[in-house]
């Protein structure tokens, strides 16, 4: 067509019509759009608020003194929070001790030793890849592998009542006289015989300090004076054994136990720090790298007195939030402890445990009313815990942005 | 005093003669090596674990399909899942993927729209004051424990939804899902945000240079461009969703069934993993075995979609010089 | 303060929080308990109490289900085990295997509960054949219509404790016949909790578990009148009508199953009597009905004489059958050694 011809068709005014029409359809379209994201979007933060005042508003009023630091009860009102607060405290620290080693070493060696060689690059891929899948894997997988890995430890060492190895544990046998006096005597181990009371026998009382125990036969009568009687024993009492364990108790297989279930949780959360601790590793510039190499230092040098403390912030924030995670975690301490009327904070890693998670399932599925406002006691201590996390996440972020760059 | 303080002060004769340099040279490559080896130990850790997964599952699955009233035919083509009741036992794995895949749609349907649109929200259109706080949220949302949302599927949504179904019962699948849905949520928004904002600026302002908007330009470029990431988001979250316990073990209820409609009551494979797992552990009979055989299922699903998810990912990804 | 706002509660709540702490005692151990989740409120009422006088014994309190129970207590795992149903034949076998002894001591009475919504005011009674018909897997009725015409023609909604439940197995022997089972599209757990929950959220529900449970939640279920086979009255499972015995057959003696050697040891010497000489106020303040006086002096005896063994099996290893009253006593007990 001719120049000409091109001016006609543009300047056709059915054409332009058209044109103007729908441009102002495209905008008022843009326009409605516009507002329907920020609705969508601001939906997310409004449903996010309604939660946290929701629970607030429930659970606020029972979060008194007695909470805090009572065991749990069959009454609402006197039911507390104290042993699931120190489980998942004991479970924490467990958690951290064992997955920040090994997860940023791990992190160091995938990404500051890469590899040259077609067969190590291979594998260096292949590990990073599983990586990368184990953090996809459902926790409850975990929980259900824990169990037959950590607390039946694949049947190897025998089974709770016959462990393959116990250690740290104290045993005596306790006598409760007919003055209501406790007398232990310290046996060898728990296969030792047991105690037949007899004169000149070892003896301590509650407090472990040493006594004399004053035995007499089975129809004697009973000395009248209160401090004789409560050292005596009848020659036909019975004790019973108990192990005095000490922090250090240690038993394999692990059981139910507090250990069994930190190991489990680590499993879920140690893909994370790893990946966390990459991303860390990652963000530091080359530049320092190159210099630190420049003068002379060999990898490791330069890996852990220049590049880890450069990544440091951003390894601390990602073990926080992976702590975070952690904390919050409930589905494979289901599968490990169950739900257990448990009164008494954990003594040892070998101990019955519950969790702050834990404990809330426990109560939310009880259909008194009483109840929830207790397992929405319960959810505003475990978001007021992660708050305090996250909040130290931001700071450490926004205190060291900027710097080593 | 350590090797490199003992040269201090001496002449480069004297330290290139230094026997000590070399032995320090010596103990620093032994450590170097010692460091490594540890590290690399650390790394293969995560293959241990892997194994480990493997491992049990597997073994304890094929001591499941050994016991007499199993068959590989029935735990595939039966529809029935029974363990416990009933007069024969029945072991079809049907009832239990219907339950986990019906609460993952539901929670699919409320997620996928929510999390795209605000992802579109966050990378075409929020100004950064807006974007500071939004982000930091769907952050704290997606950090909230599962236990949680289970308890608000049971006291909110639940007796909220009663009223528009009425008669819904304690234990459904559409509370759940919901419940999932908004925990899921931030997945598919930061996943599909990333793969948006990593399309250049140049094929925006193209659609703009053409008088194009906002709107034509998030839909018909943008979206399009980062498809790939947006479908490896989906998949994800779908894992996610799957491999979901708590909300389920609250919510959704303990009765497998074969059904489409989120009113029902149903269980899911988590959901009976839990179950069993709160019964008695230490019996080993063929009850005890499911559990794993369903764990095993699960982790074949979760694994599947994650590994796609990835696949999908590198593949179909737009590259741009 | 605390103890004093306690009490106050436990007198509102409708049970006295009883025990008055003395000089909290020096004695330590642990015991573990484990089984039925309709006596686990009981127990843990005791445990509570028991915590009280005696602050460093750990009472640890389990949930398996009766059955879950028993299968760790034959193997000597458990001090204590918790049953809603007496042991079975096969479990006192394996206990004859690994050599475990016990005593049996009855704790409280139930009167086992079939309840509905509130909102179901047509179930004005049902019968045991009813119930067949609702439970069983080849049972007549899906609606309710298909039991009274009358009724609506909407599907029942089956709600049941699972199978490690006492309960569970106790419903089954009277309402399951030989060679029959359960229907299997029940909804189940192990824990009353969750049934209950269940059942008052769906209009058309029915479910079945101990009466504690139901007092508990009394302001949104409905018992159900139960019409007693030999007298053709239906009777409600109120405290009177479970202890003369007119609420029939389901009626039943709650247990506690104590490990002979575990006995030995002071600590738990010393809970199983603080249990048992408590026992009244402890099922009052969970809303069981306390087992008559004479039972509970049997019980103490047997407990004093240390009289090991079942009441409700024969030599030969055969159920027997009859009431607690009837059967509870020393010449009917059979012993695993």
């Amino acid at each position: 067509m001719t120049p000409a011809a091109h001016t006609v068709v543009l300047l056709d005014p059915a054409r332009l019509a058209r044109a103007r029409r729908s441009v102002a359809a495209r905008h008022k379209r843009e326009r409605a759009f516009q507002w329907f994201c920020v609705v969508v979007a601001s939906a997310c933060v409004v449903m996010l608020g309604a939660i946290v005042v929701g629970i607030l508003a429930a659970g606020i009023g029972s979060v008194t003194r007695t909470f805090l630091t009572a065991p749990p009860s069959p009454e609402p009102a006197e039911a507390g929070f104290y042993p699931a607060i120190m489980g998942s405290v004991w479970l924490l620290v467990l958690v951290a001790a064992v997955t920040l080693p090994l997860g940023v070493a791990a992190a160091i060696i995938l990404e500051e030793y890469k590899p040259r060689r077609r067969l190590s690059r291979l594998a260096h891929g292949f590990i990073e890849t599983n990586i990368t899948n184990l953090a996809g894997v459902p926790s409850v997988v975990y929980g259900i592998v824990g169990l037959t890995a950590f607390v039946s430890m694949f049947g190897l060492f025998g089974n709770e009542l016959n462990p393959a190895l116990e250690t740290g544990a104290g045993y005596y046998d306790q006598f409760y006289n007919e003055a209501d006096q406790v007398i232990l005597v310290p046996v060898a181990g728990p296969d030792a015989p047991e105690t037949v009371p007899r004169a000149g026998m070892r003896a301590l009382n509650a407090e472990k300090r040493p006594l004399a125990a004053n035995i007499i036969g089975p129809d004697d009568p009973w000395p009248d004076d209160p401090a004789v009687a409560a050292r005596t024993l009848r020659s036909t009492d019975f004790s019973g054994r108990i192990s005095e364990r000490t922090v250090f108790y240690l038993r394999l297989p692990l059981g139910r136990g507090l250990l069994a279930g930190a190991l489990t949780l680590s499993l879920v959360i140690l893909p994370i720090v790893i990946i966390t601790s990459q991303e860390a590793l990652r963000a530091v510039p080359n530049s320092l790298r190159d210099a630190a190499l420049g003068l002379g230092a060999t990898r490791r040098r330069v890996v852990f007195r220049v590049t880890l403390p450069a990544a440091l912030p951003g390894i601390m924030t990602g073990a926080i939030l992976a702590m975070s995670r952690a904390i919050g975690e409930a589905a494979p301490l289901l599968m490990i402890a169950g739900i257990v009327f448990i009164t008494f904070p954990p003594g040892n890693l070998m101990d019955d445990f519950t969790a702050m998670p834990l404990q809330i399932y426990n109560w939310a599925q009880r259909p008194q009313q009483e109840f929830h406002e207790l397992a929405a006691a319960g959810i505003v201590v475990l978001l007021g815990v992660l708050l305090v996390f996250n909040g130290a996440a931001i700071v450490i972020r926004q205190r060291f942005q900027g710097r080593g760059s | 005093m350590t090797g490199r303080d003992a040269f201090l002060g001496q002449p480069p004769q004297a330290i290139l003669a230094d026997p000590r340099r070399l032995r320090s040279h010596r103990r620093q490559r032994v450590v170097d090596r010692t460091v490594v080896g540890a590290l690399g130990a650390a790394a293969t850790l995560s293959v241990l674990v892997t194994a480990a997964i493997l491992f049990v599952l597997g073994t304890e699955t094929v001591r499941f399909f050994r016991q007499d009233e199993v068959s590989l035919g029935e735990f595939f083509g039966s529809a029935r899942w029974s363990p416990l009741l009933g007069s024969e036992k029945h072991f079809g794995i049907w009832p239990l993927v219907c339950g986990t895949a019906l609460v993952a749609g539901i929670a699919l349907l409320v997620a996928v729209p929510l999390g795209l649109v605000t992802a579109i929200f966050l990378s075409e259109y929020a100004p950064p004051r807006v974007r500071a706080t939004l982000k930091p949220a769907l952050e704290v949302l997606a950090g909230i424990p599962t236990v949680v949302y289970g308890f608000l599927a049971l006291v909110l949504v639940t007796p909220g939804l009663r009223l528009v179904f009425d008669g819904l019962g304690s234990y459904n699948a559409i509370s759940a899902g919901i419940a999932v849905g908004v925990l899921i949520v931030p997945i598919i928004s930061s996943v599909s945000e990333d793969a948006m904002r990593a399309v250049p600026q140049a094929l925006r302002d193209g659609v703009y240079g053409v008088g194009g908007t906002r709107f034509d330009a998030a839909v018909k470029v943008v979206f399009p461009a980062a498809l790939s990431g947006i479908v490896s988001a989906v998949l994800l979250a779908a894992a996610r969703a799957i491999g979901e316990t708590m909300i389920v073990a609250l919510a959704a209820g303990s009765t497998p069934k074969v059904t489409l409609d989120p009113t029902e009551e149903v269980q899911t494979m988590t959901g009976f993993m839990v179950q069993m797992a709160l019964g008695d552990v230490s019996n080993f009979g063929v009850e005890y075995f499911s559990m794993y055989a369903v764990a095993a299922m699960l982790f074949a699903l979760t694994m599947g979609f994650t590994l796609l998810g990835a696949h999908v990912r590198r593949r179909f990804r737009e590259a741009y010089e | 303060m605390r103890k004093l706002f306690a009490a106050l509660v436990g007198l509102i709540v409708g049970g006295p929080v009883a025990v008055a702490p003395a000089q909290p005692s020096a004695l330590r151990g642990t015991i573990a308990v484990d089984g039925s989740s309709t006596v686990f409120p009981i127990t843990e009422a005791a445990a509570a109490a028991f915590g009280q006088e005696f602050p460093n014994v750990n009472v640890t309190v389990a949930v398996s289900g009766t059955g879950g129970g028993f299968k760790r207590f034959v193997r000597g795992e458990t001090d204590i085990s918790d049953a809603s149903r007496p042991i079975s034949a096969d479990e006192f076998k394996l206990a004859k295997e690994n050599g475990v002894q016990f005593i049996e001591l009855p704790v409280a009475l139930d009167g086992l509960s079939v309840v509905v919504h509130p909102a179901n005011t047509w179930a004005t009674e049902l019968r045991i054949e009813d119930l067949r018909a609702i439970y069983l897997e080849d049972g007549a009725a899906r609606k309710w219509s298909d039991i009274n015409p009358a009724w609506p023609a909407e599907t029942i909604k089956v709600f049941s404790p699972g199978t490690d439940s006492g309960t569970y197995d106790y419903f089954k022997e009277v309402v399951v016949p030989k060679g029959k089972s359960f229907r299997i599209d029940m909804s189940t757990s192990e824990d009353d909790n969750v049934l209950v929950t269940g059942v008052t959220g769906d209009k058309y529900a029915i479910g079945y578990f101990g009466a504690s449970y139901y007092f508990e939640n009394r302001a949104k279920l409905r018992a159900v009148p139960i019409v007693n086979p030999e007298t053709g009255e239906a009777v409600l499972p109120e405290p009177d009508d479970v202890i003369d015995g007119s609420y029939s057959p389901l009626s039943r003696p709650l247990f506690i199953y104590v490990n002979l050697t575990s006995l030995r040891r002071p600590e738990v010497r010393e809970f199983v009597e603080f249990y048992l000489g408590h026992d009244g106020e402890f099922a009052e303040q969970v809303e069981f009905v306390p087992i008559p006086e004479e039972i509970g002096r049997t019980a103490a005896d047997f407990l004093k004489r240390r009289l090991s063994g079942t009441t409700y099996l024969t030599a030969d290893g055969e159920k027997r059958e009859g009431r607690l009253a009837e059967l509870y006593s020393p010449e009917h007990l059979v012993d695993t050694k």
